[in-house]
């Protein structure tokens, strides 16, 4: 692969979104595992698990390293989305009068680039939110010596709180994009990949659809519980 | 029945272009969509104007040279079909059809709704062929059996006219099933094989090189393509890229 | 005068021994000897592909946006080759015999066995070359039956064998071309050749995109431009398809061979109104399948065209097989011009089942229910119900002719499934084109004609699937050898000079031409004038001809000519994209070759293949061919005026095949 000219074709773009796309997906799997902490416990015995599995995430090594490999396929994702969009761009120049898509395609399929751009824009403001205050923030202890992240997002999304509705409302609206985002991306990242197959393919394809409706509606869920439960 | 067409006017590929509105009268529901334009081109020339030029050869639905986006759809609504075999009787009377020409940066307008397509024929000259020369001395066609089922996929694949509908659909104008199919024939055939790395290598550099744009698996091109050629064509072009990339030294 | 340069010795052994002693060009000479080729179709490709390989510098050019395009494309059936692979005794011989037969023995016999010949090696290089061909579930390839023959001799690729083969052969051309050994023209049409010290030097064309006219030099020019169908204006070539390449060539010295003999395809979708622009054909191969009738009572008939009775209620014995009813050895697969005259006379005698009167069913019902029974058997499904076999029967028909009912659906808007199709004859291929000799050169030295655009193979009337055979037979294996032997004689003439006083005056007389026509103040459209060219060849030189007509259509033809150029009106400007123009150019040749047709048909007092003489039949309505006075093939010189041509006979000789009255009963 040491050919430049290889990894700047459109083929190689696409393994890249591709590869990037469904690690994010392994990601999601793992950081919906940890969110169902707040819904499994409550009150000390939720506190401490999550607070506990918080810990462990920014502290073990191998974790250190699936993080960064994180960071980066967001990053790269991000980055060859945009190159890609804007080289399509550049590939019809002077576009349709009357142009009906809808007759041939998904919505979803064809406008990737804004649900990844709203996806972005959420991202940027929840880590602000968690991840900043998690790793540089001057978060209070908890009752065993933790970083009291648990308090934190009970915080966030309490109604007490003047912005949460704002932010629950934000939060929902960002899985849904998400959500329209997975169920094109998912069964497109295996495409990408060429990994297509008469019989296992319509296996992707469902797997896709309903990976895109559950991660994203679990997600949802989390802050209108807060929210509701805090009332 | 009495139709109103928007028809794109553009006098060469410099030229801005615009939509232009004419309406045409009595036209029959047994006529093909060309037809019907060479009426309007009757009309047209018998006033005294200039006729609109588009493209056309067979009109059976298989030389691919014409090639009209009708109503925001290549060929238009139809599926399975050509601009030529598409006929009136899909269009109801007092329509307004908007009719324009492919659009793609590799597709420059010649004129009207003409476009120049020789980016197709520069790819398949890229490798988009098994070499051998002629000689009347190569084995007995028989010599090699080939499974049928193989043989009739290499054959559907095989069936691309070369029209661009794929790329006129494409909202990102990329050529990946023209170029797929051609390099899905080859590779499902035993005669295709020595090659088959360097075909999806070079035919791949060559469809980037003219300006096409990239893939987005969104599938338009698979339902607009009047062949009918699927998508797994484009994921075998893309695992046999990669394992080109992957063995490449 | 005329010199058919063939070889001598046995039938069987001539081209190998041709082959053996005429002149090679050596590699190295090749080098610096170009070679035009016009037209891209199977012929074309083929040819060009080749002697680039061959080491030749090569131009290609082509009125299409690509080379891919060409008319070519649109076969369906089928191609021949003689391999036996089903063992039904098929040889070289008996392909050879049945394309003389077929052609009603007005075709060379040494030219139609070196085609029988190279036929097997056509299917063994499109294999190479990864044409995919029909297979059996063994892996083997598949072979169909076609008019004619008693053996499956026809290897296919669905109904788009055409497309396949074409396709073969432009990959092989766009090698060549990424190699640089071929310069390749687009979206050019050949308007001149040039000829200098009474050789073919080269031609001139126009950019159709620029409207430029440039000079293009060669040693040697083949000609591989297709037929002349669109004389009739409907017909199944394609828009684009024309005379004119061949009809400067014939103005420039080349003889113009047989012009009369049209093939008027039995199965094709009849004509639906005025406004129709061209007709679509139903493969030959549907009659394999499919039995051909007309219902047998006249009042049947008559409900049917006003639409109160339906094919499906006629009950079998109120049906008209009349194929199988005059020719019960061959019945639905009788020659083309035997069926699409069959037809002609039902339909003439008030037996025809559309609006026009002017159509007969083919019907698929026997066949769904042949098909059905077989595969109920394969499945082991014993007792099976009718609705069963009839959708086994209908999956079967659907994979091999699928394309084909779709095609036919679109266009007629009905099911070909559930009700018989309706089919007439139409124009579909010519086989008179220009005169060649055994080397394929024309009566101009250093001009060559290869595929349709040439006389050479098929007689008064073509087999099917043999057209694809033919021009791939005369571009991959006949040219490329035959033309070594002129060019051998080229090695020290140096490159050609694109500036001579010859270039010069052609391109002047080409440029006369257009500005002549470009400026015309007239009042309507060319279309006008080619519809009514049209209408009076398919009524007196189609299907049938007589003596009257054809004086009457030379008459109406020559009227017709002086009023285009009257009255013809062409927007636009010569300079820019004007496919009016084009087309304006296309139709005043049309117009002369027309009037050519019918001369030669006046004077071929005699019915052979397509060729119909109402004077000129049996007893039984059979054509009614006259060896001792017409073994021949009429070579016409132009003089200036298409009726002032000079007619040249060269005798055809049959060492081989004794002359019969063809029948097919």
């Amino acid at each position: 692969m040491s050919n430049s000219g290889i990894l700047k074709s459109s083929l190689a773009k696409k393994y890249v979104m591709a590869l990037t796309g469904l690690f994010l997906c392994l990601f999601l799997v793992g950081h919906l595992a940890g969110n169902l902490q707040l819904l499994l416990k409550s009150g000390a015995e939720g506190q401490r698990a999550f607070n506990e599995y918080a810990q462990f995430m920014t502290t073990f090594p191998l974790v250190k390293i699936l993080s960064y490999l994180t960071y980066a396929s967001v990053l790269f994702h991000a980055i060859d989305g945009i190159v890609l969009t804007m080289a399509n761009r550049k590939a019809r120049p002077v576009g349709y009068v009357n142009e009906k898509g809808s007759a041939n395609s998904n919505w979803s399929s064809r406008n990737m680039g804004i649900l990844g751009t709203i996806i972005l824009v959420f991202l940027v403001s929840h880590m602000q939110n968690f991840w900043y205050q998690m790793h540089f923030g001057d978060i209070p202890n908890d009752p065993n010596g933790l970083k009291d992240l648990y308090g934190v997002v009970l915080k966030f999304f309490s109604p007490e709180n003047s912005m949460s509705l704002f932010a629950v409302v934000g939060y929902v609206l960002a899985q849904g994009a998400l959500a329209f985002h997975l169920s094109h991306g998912f069964a497109s990242g295996f495409q990408s990949l060429g990994l297509r197959h008469a019989k296992y393919t319509p296996v992707i394809e469902w797997s896709g659809k309903i990976f895109s409706v559950l991660v994203p509606a679990l997600f949802a869920i989390i802050p209108i519980y807060l929210y509701i439960t805090q009332q | 029945m009495d139709l109103t067409l928007k028809v794109w006017r553009q006098n060469g590929p410099t030229d801005q272009g615009k939509m232009e509105t004419h309406s045409v009268t009595g036209v029959s529901p047994d006529m093909s969509f060309l037809e019907m334009m060479d009426m309007l081109n009757d009309q047209i020339i018998r006033a005294g104007g200039d006729p609109v030029a588009f493209d056309h050869d067979c009109r059976e639905g298989i030389c691919g040279m014409c090639s009209m986006f009708i109503n925001g759809e290549a060929h238009g609504p139809s599926r399975g079909v050509t601009t030529c075999q598409l006929h009136m009787r899909s269009f109801k009377d007092g329509d307004t059809i908007t009719i324009e020409p492919w659009r793609a940066a590799a597709f420059p307008v010649v004129k009207d709704l003409a476009v120049d397509r020789s980016s197709f024929d520069r790819v398949i000259q890229a490798g988009g062929y098994i070499s051998v020369n002629t000689s009347g001395e190569t084995l007995d066609a028989n010599a090699i059996p080939i499974p049928k089922p193989q043989a009739d996929e290499a054959f559907n694949a095989a069936t691309c006219i070369g029209c661009g509908a794929c790329v006129a659909t494409c909202k990102n104008a990329s050529a990946m099933l023209f170029v797929a199919a051609k390099v899905s024939q080859f590779a499902l055939l035993p005669q295709g094989q020595p090659e088959r790395s360097k075909r999806a290598k070079r035919m791949v550099e060559q469809m980037d090189k003219e300006g096409f744009g990239n893939c987005t698996n969104t599938g338009a091109c698979a339902v607009e393509c009047p062949k009918g050629i699927d998508l797994s064509t484009i994921a075998r072009m893309n695992r046999d890229y990669l394992s080109a990339t992957v063995k490449e030294d | 005068m005329l010199e058919s340069k063939i070889p001598s010795g046995p039938l069987a052994d001539k081209w190998t021994s041709h082959k053996n002693h005429i002149n090679l060009v050596n590699p190295a000479n090749k080098r610096l000897i170009d070679v035009i080729v016009v037209g891209t179709g199977l012929a074309g490709s083929s040819a060009a592909a080749s002697l680039a390989e061959m080491g030749y510098n090569v131009k290609a050019f082509c009125f299409q946006d690509s080379p891919r395009r060409a008319h070519s494309i649109a076969a369906q059936g089928g191609i021949n080759a003689a391999k036996n692979y089903q063992n039904d005794g098929d040889s070289v011989y008996r392909l050879f015999y049945d394309t003389i037969k077929g052609g009603d023995y007005r075709s060379r016999e040494a030219n139609v066995h070196r085609l029988a010949e190279v036929s097997t090696s056509i299917i063994d290089q499109c294999v190479a070359q990864g044409v995919p061909f029909a297979r059996e579930y063994g892996g083997l390839l598949d072979n169909r039956s076609f008019g004619g023959v008693q053996v499956s001799r026809t290897f296919y690729a669905k109904g788009q064998t055409g497309q396949q083969l074409l396709l073969g052969a432009y990959s092989a051309l766009s090698r060549q071309i990424s190699k640089g050994k071929v310069q390749m023209f687009t979206r050019h049409e050949m308007m001149d050749v040039v000829i200098v010290d009474g050789k073919c030097r080269g031609i001139i064309a126009r950019n159709l995109i620029t409207g430029e006219l440039e000079r293009h030099a060669a040693h040697a020019v083949v000609l591989a431009s297709g037929g002349y169908g669109n004389v009739f204006f409907l017909s199944t070539n394609a828009m684009g398809s024309n005379v004119s390449a061949a009809w400067k060539a014939h103005r420039k010295g080349a003889f113009m061979a047989n012009p009369c003999f049209t093939q008027i395809h039995p199965t094709c979708i009849p004509v639906s109104g005025e406004h129709q622009s061209k007709l679509t054909l139903m493969s030959e191969s549907l009659r394999n399948d499919g039995r051909i009738w007309v219902p047998a009572r006249k009042e049947d008939a008559e409900a049917i065209r006003k639409g109160t009775l339906r094919a499906n209620d006629i009950p079998e014995e109120n049906r008209d097989y009349y194929l199988e009813r005059r020719y019960p050895a061959f019945g639905n697969l009788v020659p083309r011009d035997v069926a699409s005259r069959a037809a002609k006379e039902r339909c003439d005698a008030g037996y025809g089942v559309n609006e026009t009167g002017e159509a007969v069913f083919l019907d698929y019902a026997s066949a769904i229910q042949r098909y059905g029974k077989t595969e109920a058997n394969i499945r082991g499904l014993k007792n099976a119900s009718n609705e069963e076999v009839t959708a086994l029967g209908k999956e079967v028909v659907k994979a091999k002719y699928g394309n084909l009912f779709d095609m036919y659906k679109q266009i007629a808007a009905d099911d070909p499934y559930e009700t018989p199709m309706k089919i007439y004859p139409a124009v579909h291929y010519t086989m008179g084109g220009l005169w060649v000799d055994y080397n394929l050169m024309t009566t101009v030295p250093g001009l060559y004609a290869t595929g349709e655009s040439n006389f050479s193979d098929h007689g008064a009337n073509r087999l099917g699937a043999s057209a694809l055979m033919q021009g791939l037979a005369d571009g991959y294996f006949v040219l490329p050898y035959t033309i070594g032997d002129y060019l051998s004689n080229d090695i020290r003439t140096g490159a050609i000079d694109a500036n001579s006083p010859e270039f010069e005056t052609a391109e002047k007389s080409v440029q006369d031409r257009i500005d002549q026509l470009i400026n015309n103040q007239g009042t309507k459209p060319v279309d006008d004038f080619h519809r009514r060219l049209g209408r009076v060849m398919w009524n007196q030189c189609g299907m049938s001809r007589s003596e009257e007509g054809l004086k009457q259509a030379i008459a109406d033809i020559r009227a017709l000519r002086e009023e285009f150029y009257q009255d013809v009106r062409i927007p636009g400007t010569a300079k820019g994209f004007n496919p009016e123009l084009d087309k304006a150019g296309r139709v005043a040749d049309f117009m002369e070759l027309g009037e050519l047709m019918c001369k030669d048909a006046l004077e071929r007092n005699e019915s052979c293949g397509g060729h119909f003489r109402e004077e000129f039949q049996t007893a039984e309505g059979e054509a009614l061919r006259d060896d001792e006075n017409f073994a021949f093939v009429s070579a016409w010189e132009y003089t200036g005026d298409p009726s002032d041509s000079n007619l040249h006979k060269e005798d055809l000789k049959f060492e081989n095949i004794e002359l019969k009255q063809r029948s097919y009963k």
